[in-house]
């Protein structure tokens, strides 16, 4: 009983010391650009870089494209697989599941050979196309994380009841999806949103390889020609993540339904 | 022509016919149950009238019309669910305004509306709160306020009372017969329970197997079962059997007891088998009883229910159960003891499948 508490706590230890000191030591050298004082000059010349603006800005931009048209597919795939297609949920999960499996730049490469400048969807020639393809990209990346939110959320209420109740008052579709769907997986549709935020502003292959200015090109950047900024960018990052999951923690504690009953 | 009709409706689920040859014209303003056992084909028959399911052969009309055609977004038709299935994200004004809502009404038509359809119900006080805030009595009545709000031409309620506790499940469904009888709708109420079937409706429909078996007046289905089945499904009918002894005098025996039934037996012949139904409450074995029939057993069982005593008897092979009711001076048979139950020939039927 004793030795297996003293154990935990050594386990808890080793687990703290493993991801807290390396992060307290990225943040102590962040501090350390003037010479014998801590200071946040590193964070300054990061916040004051118009690259670093510009290319969080774009990322931003970005997460929140994919986020409305990445929940506009995946909330109704999700409600009609439930609704009238169960049979093939299986497969939809391994479809969604593909992009944890395939390497992000086996994924790109295939979009480039499909889409160069002369396939038959020539999405590289502009750079709106290629803003295009990044945010389809972006959004094959995040599947996985946002069906499964989407999909948990619809668990917790009757999607085939609650449908049929609102067709029975009269409703159509778009009401049905927009009122009556949407509103209750509220939960799961943020969860989903703030995880893909998270993934959106840090990914690098894809962005660096459509060549587009987005956030991850430009700490790759920064991290191999500067000393102290990197480290500023590292934790600036790591807030970021932080809070998208303190939002996410949010948003399921003040979910206004309880899960009804079966 | 009835308000809702249906004529030989039939429904396969792949090769699985579910609903057979399904006749039933419910009157304008009439409270109609279909009562049956789980898997009879209920739920299909009320989704099929909802629009949720098509049939695969018959027809379906309402007021004169075909609803062949109508989605169920188009029907009109007010639908109850036994999972209540409120609208989580809104709170109890806004579940009731969501149907005239749709219907493009205007503010102040839905909000008086809201507010009749509240009263009816007698929930003006909780028009703010949300589904999760309320106990599942509550939140089937404003299921029922607002499948009724939109003004439906018919009402469909699908096991609305099975979720509740025995309690509630009396009170609401007496509440549910109010309000059908002062907005005069007509209702199709669909259970599994027949004190509930045979208490709140002008007419039932015992339903086997995808199948009619008997409609009727509550009364009649109790106490002239059609089928075997009815019989045995509704209330607790003894079915006994029995051997014609005289097809002419209609004399037969039950045991080794004879009994000369009322009812004329018909094309049998002697020594035919006869199925007989005998309501438990129509013998008793205190010693004023009367009736011009008695049979005479072995109790095996005698319990107290409060209100009546319910015992088992023993005549020759069949099993007897009959419930008479407590009084302080009545002395239930003991268990061992040989009974004499008297009756009046009247009460036993002849079951014809
Ligand atoms: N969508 C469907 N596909 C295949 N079979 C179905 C479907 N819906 C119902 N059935 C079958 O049809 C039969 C009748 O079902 P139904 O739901 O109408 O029964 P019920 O009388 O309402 O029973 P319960 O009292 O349990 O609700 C059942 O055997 C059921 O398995
Ligand atoms: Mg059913």
């Amino acid at each position: 009983m004793k030795s297996s508490r003293l154990l935990a706590w050594i386990a808890i230890a080793i687990g703290v010391i493993y991801f807290i000191v390396p992060l307290i030591g990225t943040f102590e050298f962040s501090l350390r650009m003037r010479r014998g004082e801590y200071t946040f000059d590193a964070y300054q010349s990061v916040f004051s870089d118009l690259q670093f603006r510009a290319t969080f800005g774009y990322s931003m931009l970005m997460a929140l494209l994919t986020i409305v048209f990445g929940m506009l597919l995946v909330v109704p795939t999700a409600y009609w697989v439930r609704l009238r297609l169960p049979q093939i949920r299986p497969v939809i999960e391994f479809i969604t599941l593909l992009p944890l499996v395939i390497p992000a730049i086996v994924i790109v490469f295939g979009y480039l050979r499909l889409y160069n400048s002369s396939s038959w969807l020539p999405l590289t020639n502009t750079t709106s196309g290629t803003n295009v393809l990044l945010m389809f990209s972006y959004m094959t990346l995040s599947l996985p994380y946002m069906y499964r939110a989407v999909d948990t959320a619809m668990r917790a209420i009757d999607v085939a009841t609650l449908t049929e109740a609102a067709e029975s008052l009269g409703a159509k579709w778009p009401t049905i999806m927009f009122r009556c769907i949407f509103p209750n997986v509220m939960s799961g549709v943020l969860s989903g949103a703030f995880i893909t935020f998270a993934i959106v502003m840090g990914e690098f292959t894809m962005a660096a390889l459509l060549n587009r200015p987005a956030f991850g090109p430009y700490l790759q950047l920064v991290g191999a020609n500067k000393a102290y900024e990197p480290s500023a960018l590292a934790i600036i990052a790591f807030a970021i993540t932080w809070l998208s999951m303190g939002f996410l923690q949010l948003v399921s504690r003040f979910q206004k339904t309880a899960p009804l009953k079966a | 022509m009835s308000f809702l009709n249906l004529s030989n409706i039939q429904k396969a689920f792949g090769p699985v016919q579910v609903v057979k040859d399904f006749n039933m014209a419910i009157e304008k303003g009439e409270f109609v149950s279909f009562l049956g056992p789980s898997g009879c084909g209920k739920t299909t028959v009320l989704r099929m009238i909802a629009g949720f399911e098509t049939p695969t052969g018959g027809s379906i009309t309402v007021n004169g019309k075909s609803q062949a055609n109508l989605k169920p977004n188009q029907r009109n038709i007010g639908m109850v669910f036994q999972a209540y299935a409120l609208f989580p994200n809104m709170n109890v004004a806004e579940n009731v305004a969501f149907g005239l809502k749709i219907a493009g009404k205007p503010k102040a038509e839905i909000d008086a509306r809201v507010k009749e359809m509240l009263g009816l119900i007698k929930l003006d006080h909780l028009a703010e709160r949300y589904p999760y805030q309320m106990s599942g009595g509550q939140q089937q009545r404003v299921a029922l306020a607002r499948a009724l709000a939109p003004k439906p031409q018919v009402l469909l309620l699908d096991e609305p009372l099975s979720a509740l506790d025995a309690k509630i499940r009396v009170s609401l469904r007496e509440e549910i017969r109010m309000i059908q009888q002062q907005l005069g709708i007509t209702t199709v109420f669909v259970t599994h329970d027949q004190e509930e079937a045979l208490s709140i409706s002008d007419r039932i429909v015992v339903m086997n197997a995808g199948k009619a078996d008997q409609i009727g007046k509550p009364a009649e289905i109790y106490n002239r079962p059609a089928t075997r089945f009815v019989a045995n499904f509704v209330g607790t009918l003894n079915l006994i059997e029995a051997k014609v002894v005289d097809p002419v005098a209609n004399r037969i025996t039950i045991g080794d007891q004879g009994v000369t039934l009322r009812e004329p037996l018909g094309n049998v012949k002697v020594g035919d088998t006869v199925s007989l139904a005998l309501r438990p409450e129509a013998g008793s074995t205190a010693p004023d009883a009367k009736g011009d029939t008695a049979l005479t057993g072995e109790v095996i069982s005698s319990n107290f229910l409060g209100s009546v005593i319910r015992t088992r008897m023993k005549v020759g092979p069949a099993v007897i159960s009959f419930d008479m009711f407590n009084s302080p001076g009545l002395v239930p048979p003991a268990v061992g003891e040989t009974a004499t139950l008297r009756f009046t020939a009247g009460d036993l039927l002849i079951i014809r499948d």
